[in-house]
This record gives C-alpha cells, sequence and structure tokens, in this order.
C-alpha cells in the first residue's frame, strides 16, 4: 500500500510495509487489546529507496511499519532543477509525522542523520529515533569543502534525481548542529534516552552524538525492545 | 492572464529614471524556467547582475541602465521562485549558484564582471571562489557577510537552532502546497513592502508592484513563490563565508551601508578587514540604508564604472 503525502510541490510516497491488523499489537488489538501499536517509520539512505517488503530486521516490532521515499527518490516525485537539503528531508518526515501521528524512526546513513534532526525538531512525537550505518552517513563533513557548481543538468526526472546524489553529498553536518538537536530531543521528549546509536561507522557528527546524554550505543534489536515498551 | 496584458499594465508605471528590460528570455536551469532581462547594446561588453532575496531583476531598472549607459550588455536573471522565474519544489544556496552559471552559459565563456546586491552578491562571491575562470572582477554591494543574521538568506544557511523555530518552519513546511500570497491593491502591496524597505519612497516601490506583482482575479499579488519565508535554521556559519574572502581570486569592490534597516546586513569595514583580500576596495556610504543602489544609483554606477575601467 502507497499513501501519497504531499510536501509543497513535490509527492512523496510513504509505503505501509505492515498495517495495523498485521501487526503483533494489531491483532492483539482485535481480541480486545485497545493500544493498535505505534508506527515505526524506516527513513532510507542516500541514493535509495524504501524496500517493498518488511525487513526482517523488524519483525519484532509490535506496531505498523511503514517507510518513506524522500523527495527525488523511489516512488516520490522528481522535482526540476535540484535544490537538496537535508533540512528539506527532514520536512518530507515531518509530512508522514502529520500523517502517522507519533512515530519511532529508524533511519540508515543519510536517513539516520534525518532522524536525528527530526527528534529534535519534534520531540514530543518522535518516540525514539535509532540511527544506524547506511550510504549517506558522513554526509559533506562538518566544514565546508572546496566549492564546486555542478551542472547545467538536463531534466532526466529519474529517481533517484541525480541533484540529491550530489547535493545530499555535501551537506555540512557540523558536530555542534548535530548535537543541539540530541539537546533538543533530551529536553523537550520526556524520554531518557530518545536517540539510540547503532551505528558502526562514526563521521565527526555522530562521534558527538554518542557522547551526549540520552543517545545509547546498542543494537538494532535492543533499540527496537527498548522503544516498543515505550508509552505511545 | 496573459503576458501581453500584464505586460501593458506594467507599463502603465512610470518611475523618474526606470527603463523596462530591452530584452527578455527564459533559460532552462534542470528543466526550471529561469528569466533572464537585459538593457543594454547586445554586442557590448557583458555584466552578470545578481539581486537580494525577495527581490527581482527589475528592482535594477534605474541602476542597470545607467550600466548600460556606461557601455555593457548587462545580463540579470530571476533567481527560482523570484519574478518571472518559475516557482521550483527546493531551494538551495548551490541551486542558486547552480541557475547563475546556466544564465553565465548562455552569456559568454569568457570571464566576466559580475555585480550583486545582498544575497546576490554573497552568491556572486560564492561564484567567483568556485568558478574563477569565468568571473573577472566581482561588485558586491551590502552582500558581504557579518557576524548578524542575514534576513534574505534561506533557512537552509543559518546557524541559529530554536525549537520555536524549528517547529515554526515544519508547521510552514506542512502548509505550503496551499499557501498562496495575500492579494491587494498595488497601493496595499507597495506598503506592505514598505515595511521591509523604510527607506524606500513610496512611489518607488509601487513602481515595483507593477514589475514585481500579477494581477489576478481577486487583485495583486507579488509573483514570488509562497513558499518562500524569512527566518529559520541550518548548519552554515557566517564566518565560513568570510574565510572565501582573503583568497578570493578576482579584484573585488564593495560597497556597505551606513544606516542599519530590517533587510540590512550589518556588516562593517571593521568586521571584514581582517578577511579582506589585499587590493580589496570597500566604500562606507554615508546616510545609506541596504538599497544602496537604488539610494544613490548615480554614485555608485560611477565608482563601479571607474572600478570596470
Amino acid at each position: 500500500m502507497i499513501v501519497p503525502l504531499r510536501h509543497g510541490k513535490v509527492t512523496l510516497a510513504l509505503h505501509g510495509l505492515r498495517t495495523h491488523e498485521d501487526s503483533p499489537l494489531g491483532s492483539a488489538s482485535l481480541r480486545g487489546n485497545r493500544n493498535p501499536g505505534r508506527a515505526l517509520l524506516l527513513l532510507h539512505g542516500r541514493g535509495l529507496r524504501s524496500p517493498t517488503a518488511m525487513p526482517k530486521r523488524v519483525a519484532a516490532w509490535p506496531g505498523p511499519i511503514w517507510a518513506l521515499d524522500f523527495t527525488g527518490h523511489g516512488a516520490s516525485s522528481v522535482p526540476r532543477g535540484g535544490g537538496y537539503s537535508v533540512e528539506i528531508l527532514m520536512a518530507d518526515a515531518d509530512a508522514a509525522l502529520a500523517h502517522l501521528g507519533n512515530v519511532t524512526l529508524l533511519g540508515n546513513g543519510l536517513g539516520a542523520y534525518v532522524a536525528l534532526l527530526l527528534a529534535g525538531a519534534r520531540p514530543q512525537q518522535v518516540r525514539g529515533a535509532v540511527l544506524c550505518d547506511g550510504p549517506g552517513l558522513a554526509g559533506g563533513g562538518p566544514r565546508p569543502v572546496t566549492p564546486a557548481v555542478v551542472g547545467p543538468m538536463g531534466a532526466l526526472e529519474v529517481a533517484p534525481d541525480p541533484f540529491a546524489l550530489i547535493e545530499l553529498a555535501r551537506d555540512v553536518r557540523p558536530p555542534d548542529y548535530a548535537t543541539s538537536f540530541v539537546r533538543q530531543a533530551c529536553q523537550l521528549s520526556e524520554l531518557e534516552r530518545p536517540l539510540s546509536v547503532c551505528a558502526i561507522e562514526r563521521p565527526d557528527w555522530l562521534a558527538a552524538v554518542v557522547e551526549e546524554p540520552g543517545a545509547a550505543v546498542t543494537t538494532l534489536a535492543e533499540a527496537l525492545a527498548h522503544y516498543a515498551c515505550v508509552p505511545a | 492572464m496573459s503576458e501581453s496584458a500584464v505586460t501593458a499594465e506594467s507599463e502603465l508605471a512610470t518611475y523618474s529614471g526606470a527603463q523596462a528590460p530591452a530584452r527578455r528570455r527564459f533559460v532552462a536551469s534542470g528543466g526550471l524556467r529561469i528569466a533572464v532581462h537585459e538593457w543594454g547594446d547586445e554586442q557590448a561588453p557583458p555584466l552578470l547582475l545578481a539581486h537580494g532575496g525577495f527581490d527581482f531583476s527589475r528592482t535594477y531598472d534605474v541602476f542597470a541602465p545607467l550600466l548600460a549607459a556606461g557601455g555593457f550588455r548587462v545580463v540579470s536573471w530571476d533567481q527560482r521562485g523570484h519574478g518571472d522565474s518559475e516557482h521550483a519544489a527546493l531551494y538551495t544556496w548551490d541551486a542558486d549558484v547552480r541557475d547563475a552559471l546556466t544564465v553565465l552559459d548562455t552569456v559568454t565563456c569568457e570571464p566576466i564582471p559580475v555585480i550583486g546586491h545582498s544575497k546576490g552578491g554573497s552568491l556572486l562571491t560564492h561564484l567567483a571562489d568556485a568558478c574563477p575562470h569565468r568571473v573577472s572582477k566581482l561588485v558586491n554591494i551590502d552582500g558581504l557577510p557579518s557576524r548578524a543574521r542575514h534576513p534574505d538568506v534561506g533557512e537552509h544557511e543559518r546557524s541559529r537552532l530554536l525549537a520555536k523555530e524549528l517547529a515554526g518552519w515544519l508547521d510552514h513546511r506542512r502548509g505550503v502546497a496551499n499557501a498562496e500570497r495575500k492579494p491587494g491593491t498595488m497601493d496595499e502591496l507597495a506598503r506592505r513592502r514598505g515595511r521591509m524597505n523604510p527607506r524606500l519612497s513610496h512611489e518607488w516601490l509601487l513602481y515595483l508592484v507593477a514589475a514585481g506583482a500579477q494581477h489576478d482575479a481577486d487583485g495583486w499579488r507579488w509573483k514570488l513563490d509562497p513558499s518562500m519565508r524569512f527566518g529559520g535554521f541550518g548548519p552554515w556559519r557566517p564566518e565560513w563565508t568570510l574565510l572565501r574572502l582573503p583568497g578570493l581570486p578576482v579584484p573585488m569592490l564593495g560597497f556597505l551601508a551606513s544606516a542599519s534597516e530590517p533587510m540590512g546586513w550589518d556588516t562593517t569595514e571593521e568586521i571584514l578587514r581582517p578577511y579582506l583580500p589585499p587590493d580589496a576596495e570597500i566604500h562606507t556610504l554615508p546616510d545609506t540604508g541596504h538599497f544602496i543602489h537604488i539610494e544613490r544609483p548615480r554614485e555608485v554606477v560611477e565608482r563601479v564604472l571607474r572600478f570596470l575601467a
């Protein structure tokens, strides 16, 4: 099932990988358990797209499972002329939040960084963010590099958008910018550990994140089990 | 409304010394329609002119003809989402610089002088750094960095980070699909703009409405993409922009305002001094606000022509 979501001039594809009814908690709710379970939202890495079926690694999650294609990726529309930033991808993910209500985020690579940003920006609605390895985890490094202008390119309108591949490999990720999102998530979410870091790769921003109180270094299985028990 | 009808209405507006561009054309940047405006003899040596954020090429209707009269083919473009250019889905600094290069490619492959105001000055400073083989001289009109906030620079370039600001921006993004600009009479639009441009005359702002707004069934609306918004956040630090200056590979002429106002950048020679390349020429104009080239067009053009000679 694909739910189209509007974000400005872009139509995003939100993929339902497991519905309420098919989820462990959902089937329990048919037996009288009124808690349908919080959704797990998967955010993909750079150049990737949402999986078409539920990945085995998240099968233990008790609630529904969704995955979002970012702007210019997968089944989401490809805008003309590029102009990508991780902040706009955070707003993509926020469009999914508006549709799903409270969620736990699981991000890979680029999606992990976006998950961190959204956990800081929507601390009440993000009930835990799990940061995992994947393409685009490092971004463009902690400070600007030699500027280069790419293009002009023709209008290709294919996913993944070549502009996205280039621009989302260049976004600057200063460690203190990343940690300001961790602190915001800690102060405003009421969760003791709003972030769980499962990534082995530690670019500068992530190395700084794991030093913050509120970010636990753990495994994916433990993180999912932990957030499954967090009140909705 | 058809394009010719809009043009006819715009032509009703006059302002002493203002001249509409001699030519307008469109170029595609990654498929996005970008409007290019030109003043002066097509065979004259070209220069590239960049407007500030929330402005459009025709805010140069007084300044550009004076440059053209000095012997230049003046080429300006409406940045994506501004003026007559297409509204984009995405806006970033890099995309604006890429659009600039796309326009430049339609003019010449040789290095030429570039002139920019505010965000446009900063964009062209970036272009001179990224593509030094395309720029011969840089004129920056109150678009030199300071440590202060730049009101007309996009949200991704900022460094202030506040929970309220983040939530406010995300709430704004949730609504942009249905956003539209507030309609009004020409006078109302001019007065609204006057709040951000308090030093500019109502007569001039009325002239800008005719060029930068469109007449819909329910009134006039600025053509600017309603998804654009002041304020925001991001990882960018002003000192990173300052650090582009010491190694700037082309001669630079900079103008600074002395009167503080809402759109101003509040950059001073004192802030810039440690970062300036040795032969940079900086002028701070007395009792002048952010729109230096609109407040003192002749004085600025005179200095620019001397610098380019």
